[in-house]
């Protein structure tokens, strides 16, 4: 009786799916392969700040010459706000006012650009500059600078990278220190560069781009330093004095302004989220939906803000290691701790790789286990004794992480909050089976998560099955209706086939 | 392929699975809220001992920090006496008192042969109510009762424990029984999982089978070396009588009833549970799958327990298994 429900559940469920995924994929062209695509790149920009009570005027810099890349579209979502965009000299910057507000305010301004090489520097030339007023004793520093230079190099390119490169040693000799001192960050750095450079008639700009990368939702502007050698602009690394951008960098401002300008408003934050998807065949697919008067894509995940795709594509990935799970302990027979831990501790392993994820995590299981059965012998009750391990555990990562930064390894500072609740709530698991069902089960019980992890985290991570799963979430029906059937599934496990041999006799 | 076989093996010989068993039969018969009536002992001694199934005298109840203090009134002069978690699990939480130093009443001697005072104890009682014991770390009561006296029967095939009987009551059905020996590896616990070895018993004779050490058989019991078949346990018809009122008692339809021998009392029942394991199978060489589908044959709700036993005598002999298995093997 059940089961005729469950398939005949299971069987609508997958209808659904199906029709829904068909829809999408052969009439609205939503693409099946990640790779067809070239990739589109979304960087929103988020301003918040706590309103005056007056009228509020926000200024933000926004990308005008952008070389490599090309504007697909850009806008702006601020509710009540008048929007406009202005050109100030070589900037741009979009302007927000509205006469009064109350409380925190959020402003949103997303641009869509994709690589695009012919995409160049068409700015117009400068004019020389004037050498800059500067005070002694910085006057004579900068004269013995530009002096020192200019014996070593031919032209403004040189002349740059050299006095990067001088700017930059390891003893830098006493003018640099001099006008180094007092600089704190990259910015300044690359403005005191300017200053240098302006004194030898040499156009420079201090830049600020966002590097580019799959999926980010903290980035933070780097610095750049760019010149012109009447001909041309040129970009050079700070840091290094190489000549050329970075792999994937969008100009976003030029000069010392900063950011943002907020009159009438207090408390100013602007963060960067950084996200590359499928914007373009999506668009496609969106402008053929509206053709079509469909409305089903403005119900898709591409329609959330960057920051909140980014977390559903970890989320939609869960179903995929609850199916796994399912399938490992109810069809295999593998123990496990708890349902979801493995699912719980693959999520961790993706904040760490899965190498050093499983290394890391058998060791803090593993110490974690014989302090608590120290703690054991003290007989606490069963609060205190979770909170006791929790705050070992942490100490334990705080070792490991500071031990592992001493050995250079890297990737031993790769923790977060989150996987440490779940070894914390491992190591209670396994000490409770272990002193119920003895070290042996525990044991058991303690590989079997592992593996299911391990699996787990691996099918979660396929780039292919997370284009598809974001793309087509519909098709998570299909996962719930097998998992559904599975909930049914009342032959043998696998591993029952080898425990229950003695029956037969052998 | 050898895998393939021993699935076609198993159906044939009516082997229960895990899932077969949680979707099939404890979702199906032993509703949720029925199960605080096995898990809390000192309710299942209530139903049980109302129901008239014989259960350890309960000497006293303390279920709070303050009752702890009541402990030795509890006792009084008794020689011997257990103390246990109502909620506890795996045996963790039991102190067994087996005597009392003649010179100092106060202090009281364990089944290893150690002396702990009476204050230790209360210590121990203090916790237990704290929930040391109980897995959800809830306040639990600890229950004092009457000390399971060793009956010499089973001298020569357990090693410092006492064994206990499991019962599988299918629909108030006794259908499959089994007795685990404490061994040396078990720490004298009747526990399957900690290495005791578990000998099916023929719910026909009363008379136990092979044993199972682990996953393999096993003739003779691995500390004392004495053979482990062929013990007739000793008034088997009431044993199967009184689990058959397990049903009745708590209303679960699947459900394992654990006794042990008292060598004054005879047999006494010390707990019931809803998730019986499947080991009971291997212990007996024989699946549950086809007795489970003989019952649902015959189940007739008329009959009383002693009728119940009375028709498993009949219906479960370990000589006549092949011929069932041909009888209803599909």
């Amino acid at each position: 009786m059940t089961n005729r429900y469950v398939l005949v559940l299971a069987g609508i469920l997958t209808a659904i799916s199906l029709a829904i995924f068909m829809y999408k994929w052969q009439v609205l062209g939503l693409p099946l392969d990640a790779s067809q695509e070239t990739p589109t790149w979304t960087v929103e920009t988020t301003v918040s700040f706590n309103s005056g009570p007056g009228s509020i005027n926000v200024n933000l810099q926004i990308p005008t010459l952008t070389p490599g890349f090309a504007t697909l579209d850009e806008y702006s979502v601020s509710r009540n706000y008048a929007f406009g965009l202005s050109y100030v000299g070589a900037d741009r910057q979009a302007q927000w006012t509205v006469r009064r507000a109350d409380g925190e305010q959020t402003l949103y301004y997303r641009v869509i650009v994709y690589e695009d090489p012919q995409a160049v520097q068409a700015d117009v030339t400068p004019p020389l500059p004037i050498p800059p007023v500067v005070d002694e004793p910085f006057r004579t520093a900068v004269d013995m600078i530009v002096e020192d230079v200019s014996e070593h190099s031919a032209d403004a390119a040189s002349f740059t990278s050299v006095l990067l490169r001088l700017f930059n040693s390891r003893s830098p000799n006493p003018n640099v220190e001099l006008l180094l001192a007092g600089n704190e960050s990259r910015a300044d750095f690359v403005q005191t560069v300017t200053t240098v450079l302006a004194s030898a008639r040499i156009p420079a700009r201090l830049v600020r781009g966002i590097p580019l990368q799959e999926r980010q939702r903290q980035v933070e502007p780097v610095p750049w330093l760019e010149i012109h050698d009447g001909d041309r602009w040129l970009y050079f690394d700070p840091a290094t004095g190489d000549e050329g951008l970075p792999e994937r960098f969008l100009v976003w401002w030029r000069g010392s302004q900063s950011l943002v300008q907020v009159e009438g408003g207090s408390n100013v934050s602007v963060r960067f989220a950084v996200q590359r998807n499928y914007v373009d065949s999506v668009s496609i697919a969106e402008h053929r939906a509206a053709l079509r008067q469909s409305r089903m894509l403005d119900f898709s995940l591409f329609s959330l803000p960057i920051e909140t795709q980014a977390v559903y594509s970890v989320l939609l990935m869960i179903p995929i290691g609850a199916l796994i799970m399912v399938f490992m302990r109810n069809v295999v027979g593998i123990d496990t701790f708890g349902t979801f831990m493995p699912v719980l501790i693959a999520l961790a392993f993706r904040e760490t790789r899965l190498l050093w994820g499983v290394v890391m995590f058998s060791v803090l299981v593993a110490l974690g286990l014989s302090i608590r059965f120290l703690l054991e012998r003290l007989r606490l009750l069963l609060v205190p004794r979770l909170s006791a391990v929790l705050i070992v555990v942490v100490l334990l990562m705080l070792i490991i992480s500071i031990v592992s930064h001493q050995l250079g390894m890297e990737s031993g500072l790769s923790v977060a909050l989150f996987p440490m609740v779940i070894i914390a709530m491992t190591i209670e698991r396994m000490s409770v089976v272990w002193e119920e069902r003895g070290p042996g089960d525990a044991m058991r019980a303690g590989l079997g998560s592992m593996l299911v992890a391990i699996l787990a985290y691996l099918a979660m991570g396929m780039n292919w099955l997370e284009h598809i799963v974001v793309t087509f979430p519909e098709l998570l029906l299909v996962v719930l209706a097998t998992v559904l059937l599975l909930g049914r599934y009342t032959g043998y496990r696998l591993s029952e086939l080898t425990r229950f041999q003695a029956v037969l006799g052998k | 392929m050898n895998l393939l076989r021993n699935h076609r093996l198993l159906r044939e010989s009516g082997v229960l699975g895990l899932n077969e068993r949680n979707a099939d039969l404890i979702m199906r018969l032993n509703p949720r809220r029925l199960y605080p009536r096995v898990d809390d002992k000192e309710l299942t001694k209530k139903l049980a001992g109302e129901a008239g199934m014989p259960v350890p005298a309960l000497y006293g109840v303390i279920g709070s920090q303050s009752g702890v203090r009541r402990f030795s009134q509890i006792v009084a002069d008794r020689e011997s006496f257990v103390v246990k978690p109502a909620r506890g699990s795996g045996g963790d939480g039991i102190i067994v008192i087996v005597g009392r130093s003649k010179r100092k009443r106060d202090s009281y001697r364990l089944s290893s042969g150690i002396l702990i005072s009476g204050a230790e104890i209360e210590h121990h009682l203090s916790n237990v109510v704290g929930g040391q014991y109980s897995l959800t770390g809830n306040p639990d009561t600890a229950l004092i009762e009457y000390c399971v006296q060793f009956d010499p029967l089973f001298a020569d095939i357990s090693y410092q424990g006492v064994p206990d009987i499991r019962v599988i009551v299918y629909r108030g059905y006794p259908i499959m029984s089994m007795v685990r020996l404490p061994t040396r590896t078990s720490d004298g616990k009747a526990n399957l999982h900690q290495g005791a070895v578990g000998a099916g018993i023929d719910i026909s004779s009363g008379k136990t089978l092979k044993g199972v050490l682990g996953n393999s058989v096993v003739d003779e019991h691995p500390d004392t070396g004495a053979l482990i078949s062929g013990v007739y346990i000793p008034k088997w018809d009431f044993i199967l009588q009184s689990s058959a009122r397990s049903s009745d008692v708590t209303g679960l339809g699947y459900v394992g009833v654990d006794m042990v021998i008292d060598r004054d009392l005879g047999p006494l029942i010390l707990e019931m549970n809803a998730r019986p394991g499947l080991n009971i199978q291997i212990a007996n060489g024989s699946g549950l799958s086809h007795r489970i589908r003989r019952i649902d044959e015959i189940f007739n709700p008329e009959d009383d327990p002693v009728t119940r036993a009375r028709i498993a005598r009949q219906e479960f002999s370990s000589e006549r298994q092949g011929a069932l298995a041909l009888d209803t093997g599909d």
